[in-house]
Order: C-alpha cells, then sequence, then structure tokens
C-alpha cells in the first residue's frame, strides 16, 4: 500500500496497515545510521522546518538528523527570540513560513490540536512533534518499532504504561497504536493521574505498581511532567517514587525475566525509574532514541515523497 | 502509486524454464570469463528479482568455479528521481554486509528498461563504498534507454513498445519460472 495522507497529525486518525507502513519503512531505513556516509538523496531539494514551541532536545534533533540524513535542508524555527515571543499568532507564523515554501513543517506546541489546525490552514504536510497532552505520534512509532524489534510481533503482546498518564501524549499516542496492533494495555498511577477516557480507549486500569507490572512484555515508564502540574495531584515527589518508581527489587519481586523497561525521556533518576534499572539490561531506552531518527526518516519520506497533486 | 490501468493479457512468452535457466548459465560463465576468475567479485540485486538472479548466478559460479561470493540486496528507493510523480513505493531496505571497496561488483536486475533505476543504483552503490568496478547484467533488455547505460550481461535482448510490459517470474515469488511479454487488454 501507498502512504496518502498529507499529515501526520495523530496515531488515532491512523488504521492498522498505516500504522505498519510506517513501522515497516523506519525499519527498513535503520541501515543508513550504520554507514560510513549517512546520506541518502531522496529528499534532495526539500525543506524541512522545525517549528517548535516547547523546550525539546531529542526530538527536535531527531528530527534535524533525519532530515539531513534524507537530504533535506531542515531549518531549526525555535520560539525564543522569534516573533511569537512578540505576540504573533500560531498560524500568522506558520503562514509566515509557508510562504517562504516548505515541504514539511514540523511542529510542537503546547496547546492540543495545535498541529491539527496548521494542517488544516497550511497546504504543505505537517507532522505533529507533540501537541500538548494530546499525541505525540512519531514517539508512539518509535515505540512500536523498538517493541517489534525485541518482541517480534504485536499482537497479542501486553504493556504495561505507567506513570502520569493524564500529562502524557506519549501514552495517548501508544494507546491508540497498541489498540489497533491487538495488544493489550495496562495503564497504572495514581488516581488523579488517570483520566477517565483510558477505557474508553480499551485500555485496564491499575493502581498499584506490583499489579501493573506482573506478566506484561514491555514496561514503558513516563516522565512525571512536574512542569505540567499545576494543581496537587501527587503528595510529594518522595511518595510518588516510593509507590510508582520502578526499582530492581520490584522488578524481581514482580516482572517478567524478559520485560523490556521503555521511557520517553527525559528521564528523572530516582522518581520514575532507579539509576540501576533506567540503565540495566532490561532498559532499552537508548534504543528507543536511536529508533527516533529512523522513525523520523520514514515519516519525512512518505510525507515528502507524497506523489504531487496531479502528477500522472 | 500506479495509475489504474487496464489490465495486462499476455502477448508472449520469451523464455521458458530451462531458456531461463541457460541464460543464467551463459551469463555465469561470461562473468567468469571477463574477469577471468572469480577472484574480488561481489553481487549486488536490485530488490526483489535482481536479488534472486543474483543468488542463482553465484550458485552457478560455485557450481563451476568453487567460488563462494556475496551476494547483497539494494533498495534504490531512496536514489530515485521521481518520487514526486510516483509516490514512495514500500521501501525493503538495503542489506548489504559485505565491504564493496576494491570488489568488481556486478549488479544484477531483472529487466532493464529506461535506464533510471540503474542510475540511482550507481548512486546507492557509490555511497557505501569504492568499488574498482561495476558490471550490470540483466536478464532481459527491452530497449528505450533514457540513459547512456549499457549492461555488460544479457539474458536476452528484447525489443518491445513501450505500452507493454516485460514480466520476469521466478519461482521463489511467482511459482514459476519464465519470462512473458504483456500488453493491455484494452489494446
Amino acid at each position: 500500500m501507498a502512504w496518502t495522507r498529507k499529515d501526520l497529525v495523530t496515531i488515532r486518525d491512523l488504521d492498522a496497515s498505516e500504522i505498519t507502513l510506517l513501522v515497516d519503512t523506519a525499519a527498513s531505513l535503520q541501515e543508513i545510521a550504520t554507514r560510513e556516509i549517512k546520506k541518502v538523496p531522496a529528499l534532495r531539494g526539500k525543506t524541512i522546518v522545525n517549528l517548535f514551541y516547547e523546550p525539546s532536545t531529542r526530538t527536535r534533533t531527531s528530527f534535524e538528523i533525519a532530515g539531513k540524513w534524507l537530504s533535506a535542508d531542515v531549518i531549526n524555527f525555535s520560539v525564543n527570540g522569534s516573533s511569537a515571543a512578540k505576540g504573533e499568532s500560531l498560524v500568522d507564523t506558520a503562514k509566515n513560513i509557508e510562504a517562504m515554501s516548505p515541504d514539511v513543517v514540523v511542529v510542537r506546541h503546547g496547546s492540543a490540536g495545535a498541529a491539527e489546525l496548521l494542517a488544516r490552514e497550511l497546504g504543505c504536510a505537517i507532522v505533529n512533534a507533540g501537541d500538548g497532552a494530546h499525541e505525540h505520534p512519531t514517539q508512539a512509532l518509535l515505540d512500536l518499532l523498538t517493541i517489534r524489534e525485541r518482541k517480534g510481533h504485536f499482537e497479542g503482546l501486553h504493556v504495561a504504561i505507567v506513570g502520569d498518564i493524564a500529562h502524557s501524549r506519549v501514552a495517548r499516542s501508544n494507546l491508540h497504536g497498541m489498540r489497533k496492533l491487538g495488544m493489550t494495555v495496562t495503564v497504572a498511577g495514581p488516581p488523579t493521574l488517570i483520566p477517565p477516557f483510558v477505557q474508553e480507549l480499551g485500555a485496564k486500569v491499575s493502581y498499584r505498581l506490583e499489579d501493573a507490572i506482573r506478566d506484561v512484555d514491555v514496561i514503558m515508564m513516563l516522565r512525571l511532567q512536574q512542569e505540567r502540574m499545576t494543581r496537587g495531584l501527587i503528595p510529594s515527589l518522595r511518595e510518588y517514587s516510593r509507590y510508582w518508581g520502578l526499582s530492581l527489587e520490584k522488578l524481581a519481586a514482580h516482572a517478567r525475566p524478559d520485560v523490556l523497561i521503555m521511557h520517553p525521556g527525559p528521564v528523572n533518576r530516582g522518581v520514575e525509574l532507579s539509576p540501576e534499572v533506567a540503565d540495566g539490561p532490561y532498559s532499552v531506552i537508548l534504543d528507543q532514541v536511536a529508533k527516533g531518527v529512523a522513525v523520523r526518516m520514514g515519516v519525512l519520506v512518505l510525507l515528502a515523497g507524497r506523489k504531487a497533486e496531479g502528477a500522472a | 502509486m500506479s495509475t489504474p490501468a487496464s489490465r495486462l493479457r499476455e502477448k508472449a512468452q520469451v523464455l521458458d524454464e530451462a531458456g531461463l535457466d541457460r541464460a543464467l548459465t551463459r551469463i555465469a560463465h561470461e562473468i567468469l570469463e571477463r574477469n577471468a576468475g572469480a577472484a574480488d567479485l561481489a553481487f549486488i540485486g536490485l530488490r526483489t528479482r535482481g536479488v534472486t538472479l543474483a543468488q542463482r548466478l553465484t550458485a552457478k559460479i560455485a557450481k563451476i568455479d568453487g567460488a563462494v561470493l556475496p551476494v547483497g540486496a539494494l533498495d534504490i528507493t531512496l536514489y530515485r528521481d521521481d518520487l514526486d510523480m510516483r509516490g514512495v513505493p514500500v521501501i525493503r531496505g538495503t542489506d548489504i554486509t559485505f565491504a564493496i571497496k576494491g570488489k568488481t561488483v556486478v549488479l544484477v536486475d531483472d529487466v532493464l528498461f529506461t535506464g533510471r533505476t540503474i542510475r540511482a543504483a550507481l548512486d546507492a552503490i557509490v555511497d557505501l563504498g569504492r568499488p574498482r568496478m561495476i558490471q550490470l547484467a540483466t536478464l532481459v533488455d527491452r530497449g528505450h534507454r533514457e540513459l547512456p547505460i549499457r549492461p555488460d550481461y544479457i539474458g536476452k535482448n528484447l525489443p518491445t513498445s513501450r505500452r507493454e510490459t516485460v514480466s520476469v517470474r521466478l519461482r521463489e515469488h511467482d511459482g514459476e519460472d519464465r519470462v512473458v511479454i504483456e500488453e493491455p487488454e484494452d489494446a
């Protein structure tokens, strides 16, 4: 099958075959990272703009490397020092950027729906690199690629997503993707951090870490998003860490010996993950980062290389 | 990816199973003759059927000469110059585990047509290393070149019209070994 969408805004909109196409494409591009000359000409002459309204190191760098390995010109436009700080609206900024004829705009914004808005307003391809607590599709895709490479398949796997579900676009995108691919998902965390929608999306809910991680194939620990917590949703960091932090002792006592530990980063060491777990043999955190570049190359190739309107 | 064209019907058989095998045997001998043996030879097949043909050629060379030669698989999607016109096909990835530097690379494809695929393949190979030489083997040369590219080994020269399609069917993918010319049903 061929990719037909102009944009990649959510995982929710995609069907299983589209998700599989994205994961397969990324898998086949991983080989480029092992080459001596890490460059292919696929997107020569294409322009990619990274439009980031929120701080990001990993994701922005990952898109930048992906674009450059594909020979595209990548321009970073971050909100600090730009006219957005002077009060220009998102759509106005984006239209100004569009006037410079980019082929793809990668957008990260603190508000849910920002990418959707730009996808509607702009003619070029939009990639959602995270919009508020809504979705982060490329993160879910790289998580899925990591899981499939380690476990060999999707169907029938059981994943526990643990922590701050309410503020997590990573959890939401993964939940949509995993359910569509036939996986079982248990979300776990303090009741204040578990939003009601998760059950509608087909997730099981657990309020005890020890129960949630029993017999699962993958444990995805989320970052406690302190910058998004405006109210006192947890009593204290220490208490959170005690009940919801993953330590070697809890792993050994409750999890399967072949479990994968994932984390979208950045890790709050000693809060959601003990350092021994983050750096331990179950952890695939750095592999996730490496796969991020392949996933973003795949997304950029499929969007920027999409058949031009009206072409024969 | 492709426009919904009319269905194809078989017009003529070009090679049957024995003919296809004889053509590959001859090419294997020609490769050994041209290169005075199998030293420093490496094969790269273009996905998908070029890889299968490369594997068959190296199996024949192993029988003739005893040499076990490496075979790599090349996906040239990322090197195409017509992605905007065709859309991105499924990318199946490049898998070349041997060092290309200093090797005589025999590039294998099933059908040679405009030459644009080979142009892309040459760019892709050069990005992976600096071979001593690249030679081109194709099972069918159907003409209509748009670039100055010429094969070194040809299974069958086949004059065709542009609206015809040459279909190389191999046991591993299609359950049979033969080459046919197809034309649109509405012709």
